[in-house]
C-alpha cells in the first residue's frame, strides 16, 4: 500500500494523543490548573491535528459531514462518531480539572473509555480488510492499541508504567510482523484463485492492461522491498520501544531523558507506521503480477 | 445506505467468455467513451499528451499466460471490471452512504454527490474495481450501463452495457444471473462458469467462462520443416569446388 504521509500522521500522532487523553481521563497525573492546561493542550494538539491531516487524504474533504451517517457498517464512520465523543467528553472534563480545579472523575473515566475506542475503530478501519492479509488478523487491533496506550503513558509522565507498557508493545509488534510476514500465503488468495486459472506457478502475468501508471498500481501495488523493510523493523524497534525503556528506567531520569524518550518513541512511532502501509500487500496486486504466492 | 440488502429481485450482471475474448480492448474503449459522456464524473485523464499519461478506466484487460503440465502455453485474455457483489465489501465500508446496492437489480453505484473520495471502498474491494477520479476527487466504478440498460430513448438492440454492445468477439454476455433459466446463467451452467477469488466472501454475480481445453496441435507445429531441409548434404561439383575454396581463405 502507498503510504501516504497523511494517513501516517493521522494515525501516529491521533494514536498517541488519544492515548494520552486515556491517562488524563484516568486521573494520571492527576493534575488541574495551568499543568492541566498544558497537557490537554498537547493531547488536544495531537488528536485533533491528526485526524485534520487525515482531512487532506480525502478527494472532497467540503462532504466529511457525511461520513457520520453510517456507522451501522463502516468503522470509519464510527470512527468519526467516536473521536469527536471523546474529544467533547474529555473538553468538559478538561475545562473542570483547568478552570474549576475539580477532577470529574465519572466524566474522566467515560472520556478514557471513548478515547480508547477510537483508537480501536481506527485499527478496524485496516483489521477488517480481507483483501490486505497483512491487516486482516486480530492481532493488527492490538498492536495499535498497545502502541497509543504505550505512548499515552509516556506523555503523562507515568516512566514505570510507560517502560512496562513499551516492551510489551514492543513484543506485539514483532509478532504482528511474524504473523504479517506469513498472511499473504496463509489467506489461500494467489494469481490462480484471482484468476479461477491454472495452478500457483503454472500461470503468469503476461501483459498488464495499460503501458503507463493508474490508481491502482500507485495506491495499492507498491510494497517496500525486503532488504529495507529488514531495516527499517531495527530501526522502529530500537527507536520506537528500545531506547525509550532504557532511557525511562535508569535511575532518577528527569524531564531531559524524559524528553529524549518521546522524541525517539515518535521517531520509531512514524517508522513502524509507515512500514504498517509501505510493507501490506493488498491482493489486487496479484492481477499485475506483482506477489509471488 | 451502505446495509447491503438481504437480496436483490434481479442479479444483473455479465458473462465473460475467457475462450472468445481476443483482447481487443474495444470494450475498454467503448466504456471508457460511454462512462465519460453520460453518467456522473466523467473519466478523467492526466497528462493525456505528455510523458507519464494515466487516467480512469472502469474496465481493463488483463493477459496471463498459462502453462499447463502437458500440451502448449496458452495466452488468455482478461477483461476485468465491477462483479457487482452480492457481498460488496466496498459498500459497507463507505462511511457517507455514497456506495451502496440496489435492491431492484444488484447494481453497485456510487452517489457521486455524497462521495467524500476517501478511498476506502477501493481498497476494500480485491479486484482492483474501483477508481478514485484524480481530478474529481469521487470513486469511479462499473454502472453496468445503469443509464443504456433501462433507456427508452435508446433502440432495443443498444439497451445493454456498452462493453457487451461493442465486443466484436461476442466475448461478454449480460443478463440477469438470478433467474436460473436466463440465457446467462445456462451459459454459465453449461461452460463452468466460475467466481473470481471466491475465498474472499464476496459472492460476485459477475462470471467467467474459462477457456475451452486445446486440441494438442503440437506434434503438427513443423509440418513444413521436411521440405525445408537441405537437399545436398554433400556438395559435389562446382558448390564441392567452391566450399572446400572457401575453406581454405
Ligand atoms: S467487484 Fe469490487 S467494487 Fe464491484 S461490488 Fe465487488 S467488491 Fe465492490
Ligand atoms: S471513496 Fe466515496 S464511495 Fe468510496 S468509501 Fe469513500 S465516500 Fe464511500
Ligand atoms: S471487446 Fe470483447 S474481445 Fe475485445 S477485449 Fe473486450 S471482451 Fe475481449
Amino acid at each position: 500500500m502507498h503510504p501516504a504521509p497523511s494517513v501516517i500522521i493521522f494515525t501516529s500522532f491521533s494514536g498517541l494523543g488519544f492515548g494520552l487523553l486515556l491517562f488524563l481521563g484516568l486521573g494520571f497525573p492527576p493534575v488541574t490548573g495551568w499543568v492541566a492546561f498544558v497537557f490537554y493542550a498537547i493531547a488536544y494538539a495531537l488528536a485533533v491535528g491528526g485526524l485534520l491531516a487525515s482531512a487532506f487524504h480525502l478527494g472532497n474533504p467540503q462532504r466529511a459531514l457525511k461520513a457520520f451517517t453510517q456507522w451501522k457498517t463502516s468503522w470509519l464512520s464510527r470512527e468519526a462518531w467516536l473521536s469527536v465523543m471523546a474529544l467533547l467528553v474529555m473538553a468538559v472534563y478538561a475545562f473542570c480539572a483547568v478552570f474549576l480545579d475539580t477532577r470529574l472523575t465519572v466524566i474522566g473515566w467515560i472520556g478514557a473509555a471513548l478515547s480508547l475506542l477510537t483508537v480501536y475503530s481506527t485499527s478496524m478501519i485496516y483489521g477488517q480488510l480481507k483483501t490486505v492479509p497483512r491487516w486482516n488478523q486480530p492481532l493488527t487491533p492490538v498492536h495499535l492499541l498497545t502502541l497509543s496506550i504505550a505512548g499515552g503513558a509516556l506523555l503523562a509522565g507515568q516512566m514505570t508504567v510507560a517502560a512496562a507498557l513499551l516492551a510489551l508493545a514492543a513484543a506485539v509488534q514483532v509478532a504482528h510482523w511474524q504473523v504479517g510476514d506469513g498472511a499473504l500465503k496463509a489467506s489461500g488468495t494467489n494469481l490462480a484463485t484471482a484468476t479461477g486459472l491454472g495452478t500457483p506457478g503454472s500461470i503468469r502475468a503476461f501483459e498488464p492492461p495499460h503501458t503507463g501508471t493508474n490508481y491502482l498500481l500507485k495506491e495499492f501495488v507498491h510494497v517496500v522491498g525486503r532488504k529495507h523493510s529488514r531495516k527499517l523493523r531495527m530501526i522502529a524497534l530500537t527507536l520506537g520501544y528500545g531506547l525509550p525503556v532504557v532511557l525511562l528506567i535508569i535511575p532518577g531520569a528527569g524531564h531531559v531523558l524524559g524528553l529524549l524518550a518521546v522524541i525517539s518513541h515518535v521517531a520509531g512511532l512514524v517508522t513502524s507506521r509507515w512500514l504498517f502501509f509501505a510493507e501490506a500487500e493488498h491482493v489486487v496486486g496479484l492481477y499485475y503480477g506483482k506477489r509471488s504466492a | 445506505m451502505t446495509e447491503l440488502p438481504a437480496s436483490t429481485q434481479k442479479k444483473l450482471g455479465l458473462v465473460i467468455d475467457l475462450d472468445t475474448c481476443v483482447g481487443c480492448h474495444a470494450c475498454v474503449i467503448s466504456c471508457k467513451g460511454w462512462n465519460t459522456e453520460n453518467y456522473g464524473a466523467p473519466l478523467s485523464d492526466m497528462d493525456a499528451y505528455g510523458a507519464d499519461p494515466s487516467g480512469t478506466f472502469l474496465n481493463r484487460v488483463h493477459s496471463y499466460e498459462i502453462t499447463p503440465a502437458e500440451g502448449p502455453a496458452q495466452l488468455v485474455h482478461f477483461p476485468k471490471s465491477c462483479l457487482h457483489c452480492e457481498d460488496a465489501p466496498c459498500v459497507t465500508v463507505c462511511p457517507t452512504g455514497a456506495s451502496y446496492k440496489r435492491q431492484e437489480d444488484g447494481i453497485v453505484l456510487v452517489n457521486e454527490s455524497a462521495c467524500i473520495g476517501c478511498g476506502l471502498c477501493a481498497w476494500a474491494c480485491p479486484y482492483g474495481a474501483r477508481e478514485l477520479d484524480a481530478l474529481e476527487g469521487v470513486m469511479k466504478k462499473c454502472t453496468l450501463c445503469v443509464d443504456r440498460i433501462y433507456n427508452e430513448n435508446l433502440p432495443e438492440e443498444d439497451r445493454q452495457p456498452a462493453c457487451v454492445r461493442t465486443c466484436p468477439a461476442g466475448a461478454r454476455h449480460f443478463g440477469d444471473l438470478g433467474d436460473p433459466d436466463s440465457d446467462v446463467s445456462r451459459l454459465v451452467a453449461e461452460r463452468g462458469g466460475m467466481d473470481l477469488m471466491p475465498e474472499q466472501g464476496t459472492k460476485p454475480v459477475n462470471k467467467y467462462l474459462p477457456p475451452r481445453p486445446k486440441q494438442d496441435v503440437s506434434h503438427d507445429m513443423d509440418i513444413l520443416a521436411p521440405f525445408l531441409e537441405p537437399v545436398a548434404e554433400d556438395p559435389k561439383g562446382f558448390l564441392g569446388w567452391l566450399d572446400k575454396a572457401l575453406e581454405k581463405l
